[in-house]
């Protein structure tokens, strides 16, 4: 099985359960460097798939959370480099890797170098919230020689034409933001997000799942039958602020 | 390495851009430029190049345009010979006055523009960021002049050098909202923009001040800007007969710059220089000279020149001007200087001091610091071309800038 191809199946083994998979998001290195194999360990573990965010000075798509997170990390040395060399050393996990990182990290590191870098350290593919389609044939070109996925991004404002065209350029999965804005903030998951989810649904070959602003399990229930993962990043990145063990947060999410 | 020995097609580039054929199709400037955003802001983007195309060259968006420039903004601006400057520097300066411009600078032009094309493509709200807080007074102003509710996001240190430039924003009807993550300085206050927009983008129109972001903004804001330099051009056509030799304008983000020489790029004769922030030094975070000092990168949306680490962190910057603290610079500044048609420098924090004090003594303007940087490049030429007749665009005034210059040049004054 390719890379990309394990993402979508470990989605799918955990929805045929009846609930949606789990997709944790960890700011690599936070809190703390010297935490994040555990963290790792914990999360592959508790999770179906493990999204690691790459810091950046910048992230625009981010709220307070995860802009509080990746300053945290950056202030501790963390790098990309460091964070392949980490990846490399923990070896294969259950659940498929991912790294989260905004394009400019990736530009700096080199693309091609950065897909064969990546494949070694176990990553199976990439969600970058800056790079839209259009302007991502050179890193698709990278990934697609190590069979890696480029995740794309649909939203409540993506209009029908171009929602077809990002759930066929999709890879692993397609991830369905809730709402307008940034990461972070509650969702209520009205009616019309229901409608959103589904008509992406329709419209998507790969799994769907929903991320932005989901932090209890009322909304996972929600949204059960509608997609077919969940993608938890701030609420999950404040639980390890607070130190807390994720494990037990993390099913509660999809129990009761 | 330099860039043009990246860029073999230098010639054929220039010759594009003299033609009106870039930014391309794809929002490119060569191999800057694009639209590097979330996706919720795609349709945006999509509606605000649609509006650019339907609307900003239209005969009665111009004529809308146009009036308001004349009868409120006050244009034309005056074109200035600064006759004991020049004998000073020993060679012909002359000065086009957009520190003349209604609230001080040439950001005017783009704030009118941008919120006269808000309107009309039905916006219920404007948000803008601002870092000098000229941009952020001057969108204020138009919003309030056609009635729009306005919110201007500006970094925390920004505001306190800035400090009367908040209470006129106030004044003006907008809501200033404190930034007090990352650098909180005009980067920061942009990131915070974006976030604002990205949180409502069918109804908020975010009006970006300077020639950068995704497409079509730099173009957009050459476009509103460019007025600057027809008007220049014209004027000492009249004035002189002939064209500089020179132009000089300061470069942070590089709207006043791009406004100014975007006339000037087909004249071969015309020797055009970008002054950018020099800050303290040479060193990482030490200055804002994105051209001198940066690499290709993507930040707030666009492929460009850019301040940062090994690892493609954005850098921390340093100047003593508010306006030009920015790690960035618009890509089709990045492609000018890539195909070397203007040749990009820097000015110490020093040095736009001085600049301050000559042509205030000299001439009786007190111009803005960012400005200051324009001036020191244009003593730079003057001495290195004696007679020669150099054009400075002056972008705005200094009365915002009392604070800084009280604990610079009249604070070593009472020392």
């Amino acid at each position: 099985m390719s890379p990309r191809e394990r993402i979508s199946a470990a989605i799918r083994t955990a929805a045929a359960q009846g609930e949606p998979a789990l997709i944790a998001y960890l700011t690599a290195g936070f809190p703390l460097r010297e935490k994040f194999r555990e963290h790792v360990r914990a999360l592959a573990s508790a999770a179906d798939v493990l999204e690691i965010g790459v810091p950046f000075t910048d992230p625009m798509a981010d709220g307070v959370t995860i802009q509080r997170a990746s300053l945290a990390a950056l202030a501790q040395g963390v790098t990309l480099k460091w964070i392949l060399a980490e990846l490399q050393a923990l070896g294969r996990l259950r659940a498929p890797l991912l790294l989260m990182s905004y394009l400019n990290p990736l530009l700096a590191f080199g693309l091609e170098r950065l897909a064969a870098a990546a494949a070694q350290a176990g990553v199976a593919g990439f969600i970058v919230p800056d790079l839209p389609l259009d302007e991502s044939s050179e890193l698709r070109a990278a990934l697609d020689a190590q069979q890696l996925a480029l995740v794309q991004m649909v939203t409540p404002v993506t209009h029908e034409k171009r929602l077809a065209q990002l759930c066929a350029g999709s890879q692993g999965f397609v991830y369905a933001v809730t709402m307008t804005g940034t990461t972070g903030k509650s969702v209520a998951v009205p009616d019309a997000v229901l409608g959103y989810l589904d008509r992406v649904r329709a419209s998507s070959p790969l799994p769907v799942c929903a991320g932005f602003g989901i932090r209890s399990r009322e909304q996972v229930k929600r949204l059960r039958g509608h997609v077919d993962g969940v993608v938890v990043g701030s609420a999950l990145v404040e639980v390890l602020e607070r130190g807390e063990d994720p494990t037990p947060w993390l099913q509660a999410l999809r129990s009761g | 390495m330099t860039l043009s020995a990246a860029l073999p097609d230098a010639a054929q580039l220039l010759a594009e851009l003299i033609a009106g054929r870039l930014p391309d199709a794809r929002g490119r400037f060569g191999p800057f430029g694009g639209r590097y955003v979330p996706e919720t802001l795609i349709p945006a983007l999509e509606r605000l190049e649609q509006g650019v195309r339907e609307h900003l060259h239209a005969s009665d968006f111009q004529a809308e345009f146009a009036a308001q420039l004349t009868s409120w903004v006050g244009r034309p601006t005056a074109l200035t010979f600064a006759a004991r400057l020049s004998e000073r520097w020993g060679a012909r300066v002359w000065l086009k006055r957009e520190d003349l411009a209604h609230t001080g600078a040439h950001k005017i032009n783009n704030a009118i523009g941008q919120a006269l094309l808000a309107r009309r493509l039905g916006a219920r709200r404007i948000v803008a960021e601002t870092g000098a807080g000229q941009h952020g007074v001057a969108c204020a102003a138009a919003c309030a002049r056609l009635g729009l509710p306005c919110t201007v996001y500006m970094g925390a240190i920004d505001m306190e050098r800035q400090a009367p430039n908040v209470g006129r924003m106030r004044l003006l009807g907008t809501e200033v909202v404190p930034v007090t993550s990352g650098d909180r300085t005009l980067r920061a206050a942009i990131d915070e923009a974006m976030r604002d927009w990205v949180a409502d983008p069918t109804d908020t129109y975010y009006l970006l001040g300077s020639a950068v972001g995704p497409h079509p903004y730099p173009y957009l804001v050459r476009e509103l800007q460019a007025v600057i330099g027809r008007e220049a051009r014209s004027q000492m056509l009249a004035a002189t007969g002939r064209l500089p030799d020179a132009l000089i304008a300061c470069v942070g983000g590089g709207s006043n710059s791009m406004g100014a020489f975007h006339a000037f790029v087909a004249d071969a004769a015309v020797e055009i220089i970008g002054v950018e922030a020099g800050g303290r030094g040479a060193g990482l975070g030490e200055n804002a000279a994105t051209v001198a000092f940066g690499r290709p990168g993507v930040l707030h949306g666009a492929y460009s020149m850019l301040l940062q680490n090994e690892d493609g962190q954005i850098q921390e910057t340093h100047s003593v001007s508010a306006g030009l603290d920015y790690p960035g610079v618009g890509p089709e500044h990045a492609l000018l200087a890539a195909i070397g048609r203007v040749h990009y420098q820097t000015a110490s924090d020093e040095e736009a001091l001085a600049g301050v004090r000559a042509l205030s003594e000299c001439e009786g303007i007190l111009p803005a610091l960012e400005s200051a940087h324009a001036l020191s490049g244009a003593e730079r030429w003057a001495r290195s071309h004696p007679g020669g007749t150099i054009l400075v665009c002056l972008s705005g005034r200094g009365d915002k800038d009392m604070s800084t210059l009280q604990q610079t040049l009249l604070g070593s004054q009472s020392a």
